[in-house]
């Protein structure tokens, strides 16, 4: 009965996180649009609804029914797998992201955490491992495609992803060093209280911004965003890895790369800027709309985040790609090294500053 | 329950290893091989053991295996490439470790082989999983960590020492 009752809760908290996610990518593909146009003095989609807003609708519909092409000479078997393999590791990520206040409910005798799906005590390496996991689709759609465009792109993106996963990997450890967890959960109720708690602006002793600041160029440099998006380069290589992809197959590779995007900006979110927590102790609220305000605030944070993506595009041209692996390699790392280095001496000499 | 959970992830492992050794095109050995992280990852989740889980596939799938499918497609190697001149000595290491497996088997009262055994409960840990693994290895096991540590540092000097031939080439 018990387990019963704790798979349904579980699979519904599943289905509201994943259609969360899912609307959100919608509502991304219509903004990022808008939001390009506005910067280069455009409208962006005016066509469908009024003001444009039902174009995610009409862009669904149009791959929905595309022709779904397999090229001549693709290994079919990797040629499905692959939106898959890519997709999978975007989504499953969500689960250890907490969204709200760390409550616990009682239903009918379960222990229930309504804000967060699961809180494992690993809860960030299992995001990072998983995200390494999505550089397998890329490989496999640009190896199986048969294409010599996909192929290059596969290739670039794997060199690009392996050295960009490292500096993620090694800019948060400074956050980890301070709250002395990996779970997100703890992390977040680590930095309540207002902003001068947040890691970014130096709760925990040591002012995580320089770690911050090389997070989210990896992170732009891991979801393949302009100025990082080698792998797709469409003016040399048509659409990178996915060229040969129509259809739902298409559109896999795309929600993939916009829930990244959206997980990636809840982990800055999470380990940088306090998660649901409110810049001032009085924007909260009492403790019973913690979750309104909670939900708000975490939703407001996100946004930024992605705001900041559309901005990056907008305003940055590509990168070469000896420029690429250069400033990967011989700016970010040792950057990163030196943070962890003066993290872990202020944690040593101040502990539980 | 937990019986069953360790017979399918081990059944699964086994077999795609066997695959792995098997399959003619690499690519499909490679991903073999990826089934088969996540089954072993699977296994430590069972024993409670779930940093080495995250860690395994963190590491192994996605940093290790990534890099061998990047080899494998750079190369494009065909099906013919391949090595078939290992059988004897394939054959010799595994009667070897046929022969360990029966002893080990039938002397399965001994201390390895009740460590071994599934049923035996995982000891639960006072403190978290990744807190006292580092703390081992910064305790009982720090030489050999430091030792891995300093092989890990000659292999990165050494790998750059083989691309830049040009640096030493110009000093004499």
């Amino acid at each position: 009965m018990d387990t019963g009752i704790r798979l349904a809760l579980t699979l519904s908290q599943i289905g509201v996180v994943m259609v969360a996610v899912l609307l959100t990518v919608a509502a991304l593909t219509l903004l990022e649009r808008k939001v390009l146009g506005w910067m280069q003095d455009r409208m962006g989609p005016m066509e469908v609804g009024p003001y444009g807003i039902l174009q995610p609708v009409a862009d669904g519909l149009k791959l929905f029914f595309k022709e779904d092409i397999i090229p001549a000479g693709a290994n079919k078997f990797m040629f499905s797998m692959a939106p898959v393999l890519s997709l999978v590791p975007a989504l499953i990520g969500f689960a250890v992201i907490p969204f709200g206040p760390d409550w616990t409910v009682d239903v009918g005798g379960v222990n229930f955490k309504p804000f967060v799906i699961t809180d494992i005590n690993v809860g960030i390496l299992y995001i990072l491992a998983f995200a390494s996991i999505g550089a397998y689709g890329i490989i496999l759609g640009g190896w199986s495609s048969n294409s010599k465009y996909s192929l290059l792109g596969g290739l670039r993106s794997a060199a690009q992803l392996i050295s960009y996963e490292l500096n993620v990997g090694l800019s948060i450890v400074g956050v980890l060093l301070l709250s002395s967890s990996l779970s997100l959960v703890t992390i977040t109720n680590a930095q309540a209280g207002g902003f001068w708690n947040w890691y970014f602006f130096g709760g925990g002793g040591f002012p995580q911004a320089v770690a911050f600041i090389v997070f989210i160029i990896s992170a732009v440099a891991e979801t393949n965003r302009t100025p990082f998006d080698l792998p797709e380069a469409e003016s040399e290589l048509v659409a990178g890895f996915f060229t040969e992809y129509s259809g739902m197959r298409f559109a896999f590779f795309f929600l993939a790369e916009y829930g990244n995007m959206i997980l990636v900006s809840c982990v800055a979110t999470v380990l940088f800027f306090g998660g649901w927590h409110a810049p001032f102790e009085f924007l909260q609220g009492p403790e019973s709309i913690h979750w309104v305000t909670g939900i708000f605030w975490f939703a407001f944070k996100v946004s930024s985040f992605l705001f900041l993506f559309f901005w990056l595009r907008a305003t940055l041209p590509r990168l070469r790609y000896d420029q690429l692996m250069r400033f990967g390699w011989k700016v970010l790392l040792p950057i990163a090294l030196a943070n962890i280095v003066l993290t872990s001496i202020v944690a040593f000499l101040f502990p539980g500053s | 329950m937990g019986t069953i959970v360790f017979f399918y992830f081990a059944a699964v492992i086994v077999v795609t290893a066997a695959l792995v050794v098997a399959l003619r095109s690499p690519v499909y050995s490679a991903l073999a091989l990826l089934v088969m992280f996540f089954h072993v990852a699977g296994l430590f989740v069972t024993l409670n053991a779930e940093f080495l889980a995250v860690i395994q596939i963190l590491v192994y799938a996605g940093a290790i295996l990534v890099l061998y499918l990047f080899v494998v497609m750079l190369l494009n190697l065909k099906g013919e490439v391949r090595f078939h001149h290992q059988l004897t000595i394939g054959l010799f290491l595994g009667c070897m470790v046929f022969a360990e497996a029966v002893l080990l088997v039938v002397k399965g009262e001994t201390s390895l082989g009740a460590s071994l055994s599934p049923s035996s409960e995982p000891t639960q840990l006072m403190q978290g999983n990744t807190e006292s693994i580092g703390e081992l290895l910064y305790s009982t096991y720090l030489f050999p960590f430091e030792i891995a540590s300093l092989i890990l540092l000659v292999a990165m000097v050494g790998a750059v020492i083989l691309t830049k031939k040009g640096i030493l080439e110009a000093k004499s």
